[in-house]
């Protein structure tokens, strides 16, 4: 302990001196000279205790890790569950049980609920896709968020200029961001680690802020209003049917009601997370699936047997950066409007961290993490402020007890049989 | 003395690292069907060497023809799908696959890779599966190793990942087998079975093979022929026997008397 009390003394010395400086006194204009007003009790109090704070922390720092020692880690998963977990008829029930429960939720809640699921949706559409090139691939993107905005202006521009319908729009959302991930990918996917994600991170913001700056076609901050929402092979969800179109209500002899848009898109969403799903699990099992993991386990090994490294990341990162289209595209017809502010760093961030929440590669640990990270923002709204600590804090947690994420991968093996 | 060109001729083989000069002047001529040893003290550059004919390194000067073709400078996995494949002096499996799926990786240049028709599962798709599959046990049980194809590969026991690093380069085809000390590590036993698969790979696959190795015994009761390298330096070469009776080996390898 008294090998502790000179850190813990030049702890507090710090603190005093610091939040003293920073806190405690204040500038301010009285006539035409400037002086020096220190700030009130409060203040001195409060740097008090933070001080003796610090000071008792780091005086008792020796007690207090052996007390994190006996925190009980979280409870193992028994083994016996695994075993039953691992086997694919649970995981075929697993799923049914996942895909039944979403296709009832729309008639078991209100607009709110429905609307807030269609964002969890978004989030795993996009969590599914960045879990191609991070999970499975490992290439560590970080500006995932540029694609999404890529999909998103994509259709909203079109429908814009061209008058381009929501369908239409939605392929070519993901043919542009399939492109953009070329583009991007072909000279960088040469680096790795740490360089490949600076150069991503740029990416993202790059397109942030052309989106922000490029006023003349993109509107600049202001952002894009009045995109067409999606319709059902051309029926509308409105009340009243733009020329030539007919609505939904009308075609199906039922009154209006505005809960029918909501349930559709949330439909839409679903569907799209199903052949997200399904596309990204016929990968897997497909050559280029297993070129994925290989690569990720040992680059030189696969140079070494005649895979083309750069192709077979190159392909990942075109797939991700595809969904992310599809995403953004939904997400523009969605809101109805879109500004670069959507797109900021931070949207990278939470869904990369629904990536490694869920666990690498793992999708029903994605969509799980997907559930958590958009529901808890909402939550805790009233919180408010610190929210973003909490979200930090869940975070720490997290890395601690389970750092393999939630539902770690188990990727379907390929058995042979004899 | 031969009239056929050999498949894989090296001339001139310089490597240099900065001011290290690795690999200087190393030549050498693998024929077809021949097993060819490199062999040299420690750090003499033979793995340096193995580096430059793969393509993990691009060499400072030389040449190497592969089949006749000049293939210097050429990235390693354009070189494997020529057919001179590699393995490691430290085992590179891919540790969390299964034993099957590191035989199915290792096709991968020849399956089919195409996007739409692995989506749709369209016949050919599936044929092509199916053969890489097969082609994986065909292996799998000439290497004894059937028993563990769902395993993952990382928990076999040394001497079998050994085997299925050789068994994943030679389902990718290959007309000359490159192994960097594949007897590194194995009991006296494995190494003699070592021995009689590398020849049996020979006479069964029509296979080429070029070694490092340590082991003496194995590198003089199979080689047709030895190249001995030092410091970077191609020292001598000929038939084991003009090998071990050549004094500058033996001082290389015993160091002045």
């Amino acid at each position: 302990m008294l090998r502790n009390l000179k850190p813990a003394i030049i702890s507090a010395v710090v603190v005093v001196i610091l939040s003293g400086l920073l806190m405690g006194v204040r500038l301010s204009q009285q006539g035409t000279s400037l002086v020096l007003v220190g700030g009130g009790a409060d203040v001195a109090v409060k740097i008090g205790a933070a001080a003796l704070f610090l000071f008792l922390f780091n005086l008792f720092r020796d007690h207090l890790a052996r007390l994190w020692h006996k925190v009980p880690a979280l409870p193992r998963t028994p083994a016996a569950f695994s075993v039953l977990a691992a086997r694919p008829s649970t995981q075929r029930l697993l799923w049914c049980f996942l895909i039944a429960a979403a296709l009832i939720w729309p008639f078991l809640s209100n607009r709110s609920n429905i609307d807030l699921a269609t964002l969890v949706l978004i989030y795993v559409m996009l969590g599914l896709g960045l879990n191609i090139v991070v999970g499975l691939a490992g290439l560590l993107d970080l500006g995932y968020v540029g694609f999404y905005a890529v999909g998103a202006y994509t259709y909203a521009l079109l429908a814009l200029y061209f008058g381009v319908g929501f369908w239409t729009g939605l392929v070519a959302a993901g043919a542009m961001a399939a492109l953009f991930g070329f583009l991007l990918g072909f000279p960088v996917l040469r680096l790795r680690g740490d360089y490949l994600a600076i150069v991503t991170l740029g990416f993202g913001e790059i397109i942030r802020i052309l989106l922000n700056n490029f006023t003349s076609l993109t509107n600049g901050p202001n952002g894009i209003g009045s995109i067409p929402k999606p319709d059902l092979f051309g029926l509308e969800f409105s009340r009243r049917a733009s020329e030539g179109a007919q609505t939904f209500h009308e075609f199906f002899g039922i009154a209006f009601n505005s809960v029918h848009r909501v349930m559709f898109l949330y439909f839409l969403a679903l569907l799209l997370v199903l052949i997200t799903l399904l596309v990204i699990n016929r990968l897997l099992r497909m050559p280029v699936g297993r070129a994925w993991e290989a690569l990720r386990e040992d680059e030189v090994a696969c140079r070494s047997l005649g895979i083309n490294p750069t192709a077979v990341k190159l392909n990942a990162f075109t797939i991700g950066a595809t969904f992310a289209g599809f995403a953004g595209c939904f997400f523009a017809a969605r809101q109805g409007f879109i500004s670069p502010e959507s797109f900021t760093f931070i949207e990278s961030a939470i869904i990369l961290a629904i990536v490694v929440l869920g666990g690498m590669g793992s999708q029903l640990g994605v969509i799980l993490a997907a559930i958590i990270m958009t529901l808890l923002p909402e939550m805790a709204r009233q919180f408010d402020e610190y929210r973003m600590l909490l979200f930090g804090l869940l975070m720490v947690l997290m890395m601690i007890w389970r750092p393999q994420g939630l539902l770690p991968m188990k990727r379907p093996h390929l058995e042979l049989k004899t | 003395m031969n009239a056929v060109a050999p498949l894989l001729d090296v001339s001139g083989l310089c490597m240099r690292f900065g001011g290290l000069l690795a690999v200087d002047q190393v030549a050498l001529q693998v024929n077809e069907g021949q097993i060819v040893s490199l062999i040299g003290p420690n750090g003499a550059g033979k793995t340096t060497v193995f580096n430059c004919l793969t393509g993990f390194y691009k060499p400072s000067a030389g040449r190497i023809r592969f089949r006749g073709e000049e293939v210097s400078g050429m990235p390693g996995f354009k070189l494997a799908r020529k057919g001179m494949v590699r393995t490691f002096q430290h085992v590179r499996l891919f540790k969390q696959m299964s034993v099957v799926e590191n035989l199915l990786v290792a096709q991968h240049h020849h399956m089919n890779t195409s996007m739409l028709a692995g989506l749709f599962k369209t016949p050919g798709f599936r044929r092509s599966e199916k053969e890489a599959m097969e082609r994986a046990a065909w292996w799998l049980e000439r290497m004894d190793l059937l028993d563990f194809a769902n395993r993952t590969a990382g928990t076999l026991a040394y001497g079998q990942q050994r085997r299925l690093e050789i068994a994943r380069c030679m389902v990718t085809r290959p007309s000359l087998l490159m192994l960097d000390e594949p007897a590194a590590g194995l009991n006296p036993r494995e190494t003699a079975d070592l021995q009689t698969l590398i020849a049996e790979l020979r006479s069964e696959q029509g296979l080429t093979v070029l070694l490092i190795e340590h082991d003496m015994k194995l590198v003089m009761g199979i080689s047709d022929h030895v190249v001995v390298i030092n410091q970077g330096s191609p020292l001598a070469h000929g038939t084991p026997e003009q090998v071990r009776q050549n004094p500058e080996v033996i001082k290389a390898y015993l160091g002045e008397t």
